[in-house]
């Protein structure tokens, strides 16, 4: 499965090598190339240097028909055009976008690209750990639409194909042990 | 009409002041406090020191009630969710983008923006009707595809300025067969003599392109022209 990560952070760089691990054909994209010294030396997808929000960009590394596309950079703004971009010029067919604006997280949801808000997902544990009641919602919101202008009919697979994601990461995880904490999070639709 | 402009630099600066003076209701949001501050110590309090990127505080802007927004920021995905969000989340019945990248036009009309601004694509479009072409232009493809139809815009050092089409060496398998002369377009007789800014209709094959060049545009006026 082909799958493209945009922004090469903490969070990037840990899907990057366990995609990779579990057999995944890996790309990873981000503006400094200094972000992938966070890559193991034992990565073997290819990380590429430019903006993830330039159609051009996206192309030359090779994102087009991504089975998964993740925009995991520190702008929220920019995770939105990436994912938008992957699910309606790039063909992408599943997309998750890191968006930390619990606002524009729902709106996003709703216009058809399943999104991850750091927010919401802390505050909870917090909550959770301290035994706090903690409002009753998914690590990631699931797309809810499809956008006005789109007519991928992708956006309801997604919500399908959710229901059956594990087998995703499954391949060859049995050997990482340190991986699922960070697989949980982005597992669990 | 109540318009939201999200984007301090100079487009909303000017943009907001403008309206002001129209008579316009105008809000304009902007993330960096200290140039917020600066606005506002001149054009008054319509200033709201906020990022238009977040959801929360476009709706304290009024959006829900704004008749347009108009995202000017320097960066497009910023401009791309300020209008996205406007126009999904708070029914914003007019949405305005300023576009850097012009291969972002395509996406954002897709994605819903309503009218799309683009100053790289004015400026490009400004420069190209300036410069002159000099080269041969491929209007179609015919026949099998071995015949093509070209357009040639005679500049002032073309070589064929001041002939006729009898006195030009015209390669074999091509035909110079009509001309377009100050916007009517004419059958181009062999003892009618070509004049500056003439563009020659020629139809041929592929491989008598370079001798066409020759005759028709020569040396280009300036380096780097074409």
């Amino acid at each position: 499965m082909k799958t493209v990560i945009v922004g090469c952070g903490r969070v990037g760089a840990v899907l990057a090598d366990n995609f990779d691990r579990s057999g995944h054909e890996v790309i990873v994209i981000d503006p400094s190339t200094r972000a992938f010294e966070k890559l193991p030396s034992t990565f073997g997808g290819s990380a590429l240097r430019g903006d993830g929000t330039d159609e051009d960009t996206l192309r030359r590394a090779g994102a087009q028909d991504a089975d998964i596309f993740i925009a995991m950079t520190e702008g929220d703004n920019r995770n939105v055009m990436a994912a938008q971009l992957a699910l309606e010029a790039l063909g992408a067919k599943r997309v998750i976008a890191k968006i930390n604006d619990p606002v524009r997280a729902e709106a996003y949801a709703d216009l058809g690209i399943a999104t991850l808000c750091r927010t919401n997902l802390m505050s909870d544990a917090i909550d959770a750990y301290l035994g706090v009641p903690v409002a009753e919602r998914p690590g990631i919101l699931a797309p809810k639409g499809v956008h006005p202008g789109g007519e991928h009919h992708e956006a309801t697979d997604v919500v399908g194909a959710a229901a059956a994601a594990p087998a995703v990461f499954n391949p060859a995880a049995g050997d990482a042990a340190g991986e699922p904490s960070t697989a949980t999070t982005t597992r669990e639709a | 009409m109540f318009v939201l402009v999200v984007g301090g630099g100079k487009v909303g600066y000017y943009l907001t002041k403008e309206l002001i003076e129209a008579g316009h209701e105008v809000v304009l949001m902007e993330k960096d406090r200290d140039r917020a501050d600066q606005i506002a110590d001149e054009i008054g309090s319509v200033v709201i020191p906020h990022d238009g990127c977040e959801g929360k505080y476009l709706g304290e802007a009024g959006c829900n009630r704004a008749d347009i927004v108009a995202a000017v920021t320097g960066d497009d995905e910023d401009n791309l969710v300020i209008c996205q969000m406007a126009k999904h989340h708070f029914d914003v019945p007019r949405t305005i983008a300023r576009v850097n990248n012009p291969k972002n036009e395509e996406l954002f009309k897709h994605l819903g923006v309503d009218e799309l601004i683009s100053p790289t694509r004015m400026i490009l479009g400004s420069i190209e009707q300036d410069i002159p072409v000099h080269e041969l232009l491929h209007l179609a493809a015919l026949g099998e595809g071995e015949l093509e139809l070209i357009e040639a815009h005679l500049h002032g050092r073309s070589p064929a300025i001041g002939k006729s089409p009898s006195e030009l060496q015209i390669p074999e398998g091509c035909s110079l067969f009509a001309v377009i002369r100050d916007g009517i377009a004419t059958p181009l007789r062999p003892d009618m003599i070509l004049r500056e800014g003439d563009k020659v209709i020629a139809i041929g094959r592929e491989d008598c392109e370079a001798l066409l060049h020759d005759q028709l545009i020569g040396e280009p006026e300036t380096a780097g022209a074409s």
